[in-house]
């Protein structure tokens, strides 16, 4: 496992930064189930890191933990060097964090565009009223929203369904105007659930391509929950493991190839 | 000759009537772009000083006189602009397929020993990257799209903004330097090299001159009234020929803007947005937006359904004749009048079809209904016949005299010829210069008095003196009682049925035809859903009996049709089988734009056409099939042989020729 204070270097020469979230001894309760035990990892600047485990392991507790959705009944999260008290979903996603849903949220009455555009409500400043009527700073700020929102879909490749409501999409495609509604926000932390559940082959292809130009090309750090170990190993940098709650492995994809306690989880062995 | 021999009005290369442009039209439209979901707009006076920045930093990066620019990707403003940068440092530029995959590329760039290569995205840079072994010339790499790049190794790689920034730096550098060199262009000169896409053997570069360039696309925009205001959608691949002339040789001579689509996807959506007066498109394209159409008012309402059905009708009957300008009657006018505000405008509108004044189809022959569906519109849908060999124009269609079979008179300044054995040969200002690095195939292509074999047959209708092609000149033949063998002739009637794919008929040498017959499984799999009609394969519904049977009554048909004709009416299809397998190009039964290749098909399917020839009622054969990843099956089927009605020829009275 790599632990320098300032971050390291890739295989392929990408630099990762300092460390931007930090999780501290994280346990989760509900009522008497315990969703997460004790688990602690940090995320680091421009990497892309992933968590994984069999069903029921906790991994999506544990991204609604980082998300803020979840307060952890005791540990801490530290976020870009401070303790993060209790917030709201808006403040999460004001502080630059924004995510995807493994079952995908959006508003299928509404085009693409519109969409993509939801994504930008937290960098809007001008008032209510202002928007409606739609005049000075509104418009003004609409335009740079707009132009915002268009670069995303042009990266992401779905200017051909721009004006689509999204209920007459593909799931694979709503999965990536989900994708874009999440970039559209311009995320420093960008949180994705399941982002190829249910996808084919081809469309997982696309997907990773995608993931890793955002991350490429945009600097942004990653964290991302994932089932197909496949998928997984080629695209993290880092991997968290976890099994019933537990953290069983940390590091490189190799590193937790490599584990005993990860092949025993994966193939089945008992654990106690 | 010799006004053409100074240059049409001086004008001797197209950097020269960019800078004429530049200079007269500075502020109207040169080049649009979606891009953000905006249109991205260049006039002329923006567009030279774009293509101004990148050939200052072509020469910066070292290019010669007479190194060859390739161009690959997607049609963008960029990569014209590359094309005419290249032009102004004296470079040639070589347009290639976007599609083409690694091996294919490595062929091209190695023949021409590309020194630099301007590509679009990552894709085609991997492409490149992948062969580069093989391209002992090939030095710089330069790309639009800098997404995915950025951990590359960049000695080679150069993004063209940056490539444009630097030339602009060094402006005062090297500014004497364009000059020299775009001041030594003329009209010899070359204007650009395309790779033809070698239906036989390996692609060939075709070399043009600015003459050839120029002075077709004048003769063209003359003849069609093209004008500063024509828009066009420059979409198809920017290697043919054809995108080269209307996108660049006539865009440059008249000034009209050239509008290039977002992406390959919202091309119908775009086309809608620009309306384009000036339009081009392959049958295929007319086909499928037919279908769409037919396919959606099948979903409208019934009143609709109705008032579609009714003005079509009406359409149809009087439609290409107020089109051509002749006598219709005052009511007919009336009600074409009020069906163009209810129907005919707002579909046109949808096709983005609105403002078309001059369309062109060619490539291959066009369904007539197809054909004047869209001529009943009101739309100027006209054909051409064309080659890369002669930059495009050989024959055209004037306004007014359109047919669906046939393809015009010759285009301005193009002498043609008919050779004993039906070959047409023409002669033209833009007769191609020569094939790069292939002197054998020159001669046996163009004669040393400039007339160029096109390979196709056909021959001049008296009546009208327009040309008709009759099929590929090696394919056409005899029958045994001396009458013409004439096979694309009858395949294309054929084909015009939309639930035949392909066919192919032999009978060469032999006293009748018969056919082969693909089946459209998208068409017909439609027609067995409606019909209840179950099946689980290709195979399966190629062999169903009333597929047969419905087919059987398209061959009739079409011998019905092709007994009309005095010369070819011994080409009627005696018997048919319907394949079992789709022709496919993976099998080598056709070449990758889906033209058949005979011999081929002769060969393999020997079995088939002996049972076809000797009476038997079935054939039962096994086929070697390849898998797309390379993998080999055999497939075995027993075929029933269908029986087609002949209308019976007095005596096959076609003299031999």
């Amino acid at each position: 496992m790599k632990d320098m204070q300032d971050g390291y270097t890739t295989a392929d020469g990408r630099k990762i930064g300092g460390v931007v979230m930090e999780m501290k001894n994280i346990t989760l309760r509900f009522g008497g189930v315990v969703a997460i035990k004790d688990i602690s990892f940090d995320i680091r600047e421009g990497e892309i890191r992933a968590i994984i485990g069999p069903n029921g392991a906790g991994k999506s507790s544990m991204l609604n933990v980082i998300s803020g959705f979840y307060v952890p009944s005791e540990g801490e999260v530290w976020y870009r060097g401070e303790k993060r008290p209790q917030l709201s979903p808006y403040k999460v996603a004001q502080q630059g964090i924004a995510r995807t849903f493994q079952n995908i949220a959006l508003f299928e009455g509404m085009s693409v565009l519109d969409n993509v555009m939801t994504g930008r409500l937290g960098h809007m400043k001008s008032g209510l009223f202002a928007q409606a009527l739609w005049k000075g700073k509104a418009e003004a700020e609409e335009v740079v929203n707009r132009e915002v929102a268009e670069k995303v879909i042009d990266f992401l490749e779905i200017q051909h369904i721009r004006k689509t409501p999204v209920g007459r999409l593909p799931y694979g495609l709503k999965k990536r105007v989900e994708l874009a509604r999440a970039l559209a926000a311009e995320p420093k932390l960008l949180l994705l659930d399941e982002p190829m559940a249910g996808m084919n082959v081809e469309e997982k292809e696309d997907m990773s391509r995608f993931i890793l130009d955002v991350n490429d090309e945009f600097g942004t750090t990653i964290a991302l929950i994932e089932h197909d170990m496949g998928v997984v190993m080629d695209l993290s940098d880092r991997v968290v493991v976890m099994d019933y709650g537990k953290k069983i492995g940390d590091g490189t994809p190799d590193e937790v190839r490599n584990n005993q306690q990860v092949i025993d989880a994966y193939l089945g062995v008992s654990n106690d | 000759m010799a006004q053409t021999q100074s240059g049409a009005e001086g004008l001797l290369s197209l950097p020269a009537l960019l800078h004429r442009n530049a200079t007269q039209f500075a502020n109207s439209p040169a080049y649009r772009e979606k891009e953000f979901g905006i249109w991205q707009c260049w006039s002329w006076a923006e567009a030279e000083k774009e293509i101004e920045a990148l050939a200052l930093g072509m020469i910066n990066l070292g290019v010669n006189k007479g190194d060859f620019i390739a161009v690959i990707g997607r049609n963008r403003p960029t990569l014209y602009w590359s094309m005419v940068a290249a032009q102004s440092v004296g470079a040639i530029p070589v347009p290639l397929y976007q599609d083409a995959n690694a091996e294919e590329m490595a062929y091209v760039l190695s023949h021409c020993g590309a020194r630099f290569v301007v590509v679009t995205d990552q894709e085609q840079v991997d492409k490149v990257i992948e062969v580069q072994d093989q391209l002992h010339q090939f030095e710089h790499l330069i790309y639009l799209d800098p997404r995915g790049l950025r951990k590359y190794d960049h000695s080679q790689l150069h993004q063209y903004s940056h490539v444009q920034d630097q030339g602009r730096a060094a402006r005062d550098e090297f500014m004497p330097e364009l000059e020299a060199r775009r001041g030594e262009l003329d009209y010899d000169s070359t204007c650009v090299m395309l790779y033809t896409s070698g239906t036989t053997g390996k692609p060939k570069g075709v070399v043009l001159s600015n003459r050839n360039v120029i002075e077709s696309a004048k003769n063209a925009c003359e003849f069609d009234n093209l004008r500063l205001d024509d828009e066009i959608l420059a979409y198809l691949p920017m290697a043919w020929v054809g995108d080269f002339i209307f996108s660049i040789g006539q865009a440059y001579w008249t000034g009209f803007c050239v509008n290039c689509p977002e992406s390959a996807e919202t091309m119908m959506t775009d086309l809608r947005e620009i309306g384009p007066s000036y339009y081009f498109a392959p049958p295929r394209v007319f086909e499928t937006q037919l279908t769409n159409v037919m396919i959606r008012m099948e979903d409208a309402g019934k009143l609709k359904q109705r008032m579609f059905h009714h003005f079509m009708d009406h359409a149809k009957k009087v439609g290409p004749d107020i089109l051509d300008g002749k006598p219709v009657g005052f009511m007919d006018r009336m009600k074409y009048t009020l069906g163009d505000l209810l129907v005919y405008g707002p579909l046109k509108d949808t096709l983005g079809f609105g403002k078309v004044r001059v369309g062109y189809t060619a490539g291959e022959a066009i369904g007539p209904e197809i054909f004047e569906f869209y001529r009943s519109l009101g739309i100027n849908l006209k054909q051409l016949y064309g080659q890369t060999e002669a930059t495009v124009f050989i024959t055209v269609q004037p306004d007014g005299e359109v047919r669906a079979d046939t393809v015009g008179i010759p285009a301005p300044d193009v002498e043609i010829k008919i050779a004993d054995n039906g070959e047409i040969f023409y002669r033209s200002p833009g007769t191609f210069v020569e094939y790069y690095k292939n002197p054998e195939s020159t001669a046996d292509t163009k004669d040393p008095e400039g007339w160029v074999a096109t390979g196709d047959a056909g021959f001049f209708e008296e009546t009208s003196g327009h040309l008709r092609i009759i099929d590929r000149a090696k394919d056409v033949g005899k029958m045994v009682d001396g009458g013409m063998f004439a096979p694309k002739f009858v395949e294309n009637k054929l084909k015009f049925y939309p639930d035949i794919l392909e066919a192919v008929l032999f009978g060469n040498g032999k006293d009748r035809c018969v056919a082969f017959i693909n089946i459209d499984l998208t068409a017909v799999g439609n027609w067995a859903e409606r019909n209840n009609i179950a099946y689980a394969s290709y195979q399966e519904l190629a062999g169903h009996p009333k597929v047969l049977a419905s087919i059987g009554e398209h061959v009739s048909a079409v011998n019905k049709s092709v007994a009309e004709d005095s010369m070819l009416s011994g080409c009627q299809v005696h018997r048919f089988v319907v394949l079992h397998k789709e022709l496919d190009a993976d099998d080598g039964e056709m070449t990758r734009t889906r033209k058949v290749r005979r011999r081929i098909v002769e060969e393999k399917f020997a079995d088939i056409i002996a049972a076809l020839y000797d009476g038997s009622e079935e054939i039962s054969t096994t086929t070697e099939v390849t898998y797309e990843d390379g993998r080999k099956g055999a497939i075995s089927a027993t075929l029933s042989i269908g029986d087609a009605d002949v209308v019976p020829v007095a005596v096959q009275k076609v003299a031999a020729e």
